[in-house]
């Protein structure tokens, strides 16, 4: 679609907002009034960064985003490989449960090795328990903590920096998507790799290719527990089968297979089946992570990063959803995967989930519905969603339509406060505090996209204290120029009365970083 | 089959076979819910029921779950058909002095597999997902209020963000230990100012402020040790100003692969948590009740990774000083291959919503059936009787 639709050139060209339909009874709203540059900014990006310049084409300004993203920026290119690193650490990981079981210790391990980044404290019973490890383990387990703290770093100060922070936006929007967690061990070397190898080059590109990359990635099949599921009429299921007491895994699981049709394509309501479900698991046995397991010296390497081992997946064709898929090897998942794709279940619940990010929790119809024709008339064309987005009167009405997530709120906050990069550990422990760090969502759900999950009193507390720290280490003395270009056109008369009577430049910055302007969007 | 009197300890109005027998009579308690306190703690990724309270006196249970009957061979028993897992130390303890009784095969209306749903639907008290958007436990509140002719009971939830039970048109503080430094009393007055006309965030920072300033010392305490956050909790449900109402989440119990170890360290960490409150609460603990639920149960066998996948009925529990406690109240299925539910989960037999209903209807003297519909409205059920001490 070309850049100039009507609605842009009038989001753009006119400098206004659109009036809303009806938002007589809208809490979000509270009076507020967001001009285009501000929408563009805010509901769109990451908010403006110190010494940017304010857009005065506000859909221009995020169409030339597209070009500019840069999928693997120096930090990332630069990332040092961790491949491998996962086998090795699974194999210690086993070992020392048995020798923990042993001793009736059984569960110190997992807890030693899942602990968040910020619970280092000599204090915390974690970081007593794994004082308490063999040094071969806990060199291993600090290796891995490091890896995950520096990826949380790169993956924010790379936002923080991005000349294309709407982008950026998608990125963590589908990373969120796609969400894989620390918290299942083994995971630490893969998390990072997952977003910025799999994700990142393909926000741009078509979902069959992202979801593909983000589903096949050791990072997924490690965290729902697909790199141990084994076809029970596989050679590797029939061998484990005749010896009774064989450790360790021996069968199917169906974790990924549903998270895939539940979450990451069809949706809960997407007309799939528990059948569907066990064939669909069926036919990604096979799919692991190389290095890992018995099993995993027969393992050939899959482009990025998994492996398929042919012993273990279950041989014969599958049915799904009515569709019947041939025998045979990694290509029966990849069709699968495929179809799924292109599913109209799967261009509605995608088209759903990206108008609530950008157009509000209740998001209107008509978006979701020119999203979903978009997704199907395109073959599920990301940059061209971006662009319906862009062109869409729905993401440019007046008052604020979202609350700000944690992470989005602390991206924001850091570019607008102008500090130098944090370092790693700090980042890590400031995002677990504001309680939302990312790779660690609770669930393969991700983190609830819906004001109601963090306007919530104890956020208000964590963001305000952050702030009065952040604003400590900041540049302080343009803070009232800051606030209205940040926010152009669209400032409140509290907010710059507020500002005005800080006793301080670092107070006044403070008290910007949660203005009421920067919680919502 | 089974004649013990475990079979059927207790029988919920509606059970299909029939409603007579040990119901107890109708409990009126001391009018007013003013110092009756209530904590639901819910379990999140659905807790395994047949590991939380093994039903060893089944056949069944041996020929699904072999390999861990060695693990509650010295574990509590309740009655003679069940085991308490052996990492409930406290909770056995606290079931052996009649405090805290177990729910078994009950299962909410949500017959499908996503724990997302079925956290919506266990939080809202909606009969399908998502058809419902405020919670179960913030209706309690309001119900509370009219049938009391007084104001609503304060409501917390200890979590950084308010979950969905608590959410509603009732007002609920939400409150989570922060291990950032205090920010300055000043910024703090003016942060007030800032959000003066803004009706959503004066509100939320007011009460904020509130709670942090009755959290007193505990606010440093680690979130993540179980034990502190129990005694938290209690903490932050003292004296006239304190919640009466309070959620916690504890999450980390969708065990797919390796159950044993994962499970007791769960367990473990629920127990903790669980004796924490209970000694925090002092004396209050007579006026206390926990409700302990969980979206689902898992599936009766161990899949091909020693794990668990998503099934239907589980356990719960209810946990008080008033409580009737010491004894399983099931309507058991059996653990048969023609006994599961669809071939492979604990049949459902008790709705877990007429468990949840009777328990806070008996609690704070509520008339049982309209609290039901109010809190979980469309269900055919009954509120189950007899949770507490008339």
């Amino acid at each position: 679609m070309a850049d100039g639709g009507v609605d842009q050139a009038e989001a753009g060209g006119h400098r206004a907002c659109r009036e809303r339909e009806s938002h007589a009874t809208d809490t979000l709203s509270q009076g507020l009034e967001m001009s285009a540059a501000s929408i563009a900014l805010n509901r769109f990006g990451y908010g403006l960064a110190r010494g940017e310049r304010v857009p005065d084409d506000p859909a221009r300004y995020l169409l030339r985003q597209l070009d500019a993203f840069d999928p693997a920026p120096a930090v990332i290119a630069a990332r040092a490989a961790t491949r491998g690193k996962t086998g090795e650490m699974l194999q210690l990981l086993r070992s020392l449960r048995e020798r923990m079981q042993q001793a009736g210790e059984t569960g110190m391990a997992e807890a030693a090795m899942t602990g968040p980044m910020s619970e280092m404290a000599p204090e915390n019973p974690r970081a007593a328990a794994l004082a308490g490890l063999p040094p071969e383990y806990r060199t291993k387990l600090l290796e891995a903590r490091r890896v995950v703290v520096d990826d949380l770093a790169v993956r924010v100060n790379v936002a923080v920096a991005s000349p294309a922070p709407m982008v950026e936006r998608l990125v963590h929007f589908w990373s969120n998507h796609f969400s894989v967690s620390v918290g299942k061990p083994g995971t630490q070397f893969e998390v990072g790799p997952h977003e910025f190898g799999a994700i990142r080059p393909h926000v741009l590109g078509r979902f069959v290719d992202l979801l593909k990359a983000a589903v096949l990635h050791p990072a997924m099949l490690l965290y729902l527990d697909q790199f141990q599921s084994i076809g029970p009429g596989s050679t590797a299921g029939q061998r484990r089968g005749r010896r009774a007491n064989a450790q360790g895994p021996r069968g199917l699981n169906e974790n990924l297979a549903r998270e895939i049709l539940e979450l990451h394509t069809l949706g809960v309501d997407g007309g799939y089946s528990q059948a569907d479900v066990t064939e669909f698991a069926r036919a990604l046995t096979g799919w692991t992570v190389p290095g890992v397991g018995r099993v995993g010296r027969f393992a050939e390497d899959q482009p990025g990063g998994a492996a398929f081992v042919a012993l273990a997946h279950e041989p014969g064709a599958r049915t799904i959803l009515g569709r019947r898929y041939g025998a045979g090897g990694p290509e029966q998942a990849m069709a699968i995967l495929d179809d799924l794709a292109a599913h109209p279940a799967t261009a509605r619940h995608i088209a759903t989930k990206l108008a609530r990010h950008f157009a509000g929790d209740d998001p209107p119809a008509s978006l979701a519905a020119r999203l979903e024709a978009e997704f199907l008339k395109t073959g599920g064309d990301l940059a061209s969603l971006t662009r319906t987005l862009i062109a869409a009167p729905e993401v440019w009405v007046c008052g604020p339509v979202k609350f700000r997530a944690p992470f989005e709120w602390f991206i924001a906050a850091a570019r607008l406060s102008g500090i130098d990069a944090l370092p790693p550990q700090r980042i890590a422990r400031v995002l677990n505090e504001l309680g939302q760090s990312p790779w660690r969502a609770p669930s393969p759900a991700g983190y609830d996209d819906l004001a109601a999950s963090w306007a919530a009193p104890d956020v208000l507390l964590r963001r305000a204290e952050l702030a009065e720290r952040m604003a400590q280490g900041a540049p302080a003395d343009d803070v009232l120029a800051r606030a209205e270009a940040a926010f152009p056109d669209a400032l409140s008369h509290t907010t710059r009365t507020m500002l005005k009577r800080a006793e301080s430049g670092r107070q006044a910055l403070a008290l910007l970083l949660v203005a009421p302007e920067m919680m919502r969007r | 089959m089974l004649t013990r009197l475990d079979r059927r300890t207790l029988l919920a109005g509606s059970l299909a076979m029939g409603a007579s027998g040990l119901a107890l009579p109708r409990i009126a308690l001391a009018q007013g819910s003013g110092t009756r306190n209530l904590l639901f703690v819910l379990l999140r990724g659905a807790a395994d029921g047949l590991a939380m309270l093994a039903p060893v006196g089944d056949p069944g249970f041996e020929a699904l779950r072999g390999v861990s009957l060695a693990d509650y061979e010295n574990a509590p028993r309740i009655g003679s058909f069940f085991a308490l897992h052996p990492a409930f130390v406290e909770t056995g303890k606290a079931a052996q002095a009649g405090e805290a009784l177990f729910v078994h095969a009950a299962a909410t209306a949500y017959r499908e597999r996503s724990h997302f749903d079925g956290q919506n639907l266990l939080e809202t008290g909606g009969t399908a997902p998502y058809a419902t958007r405020d919670g179960w436990l913030n209706r309690l509140t309001a119900l509370l209020a009219e049938a009391h002719k007084g104001e609503p009971p304060r409501a917390l939830a200890v979590a950084p963000a308010v979950p969905l039970a608590l959410r509603g048109a009732a007002p609920v503080s939400s409150y989570a230990p922060s291990a950032l430094p205090e920010a300055s009393a000043d910024f703090m007055t003016r942060v007030a100012a800032l959000y003066e006309g803004d009706a959503e965030l004066s509100g939320l920072w007011a009460r904020a402020l509130e709670t942090r300033a009755m959290a007193g010392d505990d606010g440093l305490q680690n979130l993540r040790d179980a034990s502190a956050n129990g005694a938290l909790v209690a903490s932050l449900m003292q004296g006239e100003r304190g919640a009466r109402i309070a959620m916690i989440e504890v999450d980390g119990w969708d065990t797919h692969a390796n159950q044993r170890g994962a499970f007791a360290r769960q367990a473990r960490g629920l127990d903790a948590m669980l004796a924490a409150y209970k000694a925090g609460m002092g004396e209050e603990w007579d006026s206390t009740i926990v409700l302990v639920a969980t979206e689902f149960g898992r599936t009766a066998q161990l899949n091909g990774t020693n794990g668990t996948d998503h099934g239907t009925a589980g356990a719960a529990m209810v946990l008080g000083g008033g409580v009737l406690g010491g004894r399983v109240v099931a309507d058991w299925p059996g653990l048969g291959t023609g006994q599961l539910y669809e071939g492979r989960d604990l049949a459902p037999t008790i709705a877990l919503e007429s468990v949840l209903a009777g328990a806070v209807a008996e609690h704070f003297a509520l008339d049982p059936a309209p609290t039901l519909a109010r809190l979980f409205p469309g269900r055919s059920t009954k509120p189950l009787a007899g949770i507490v001490r008339g």
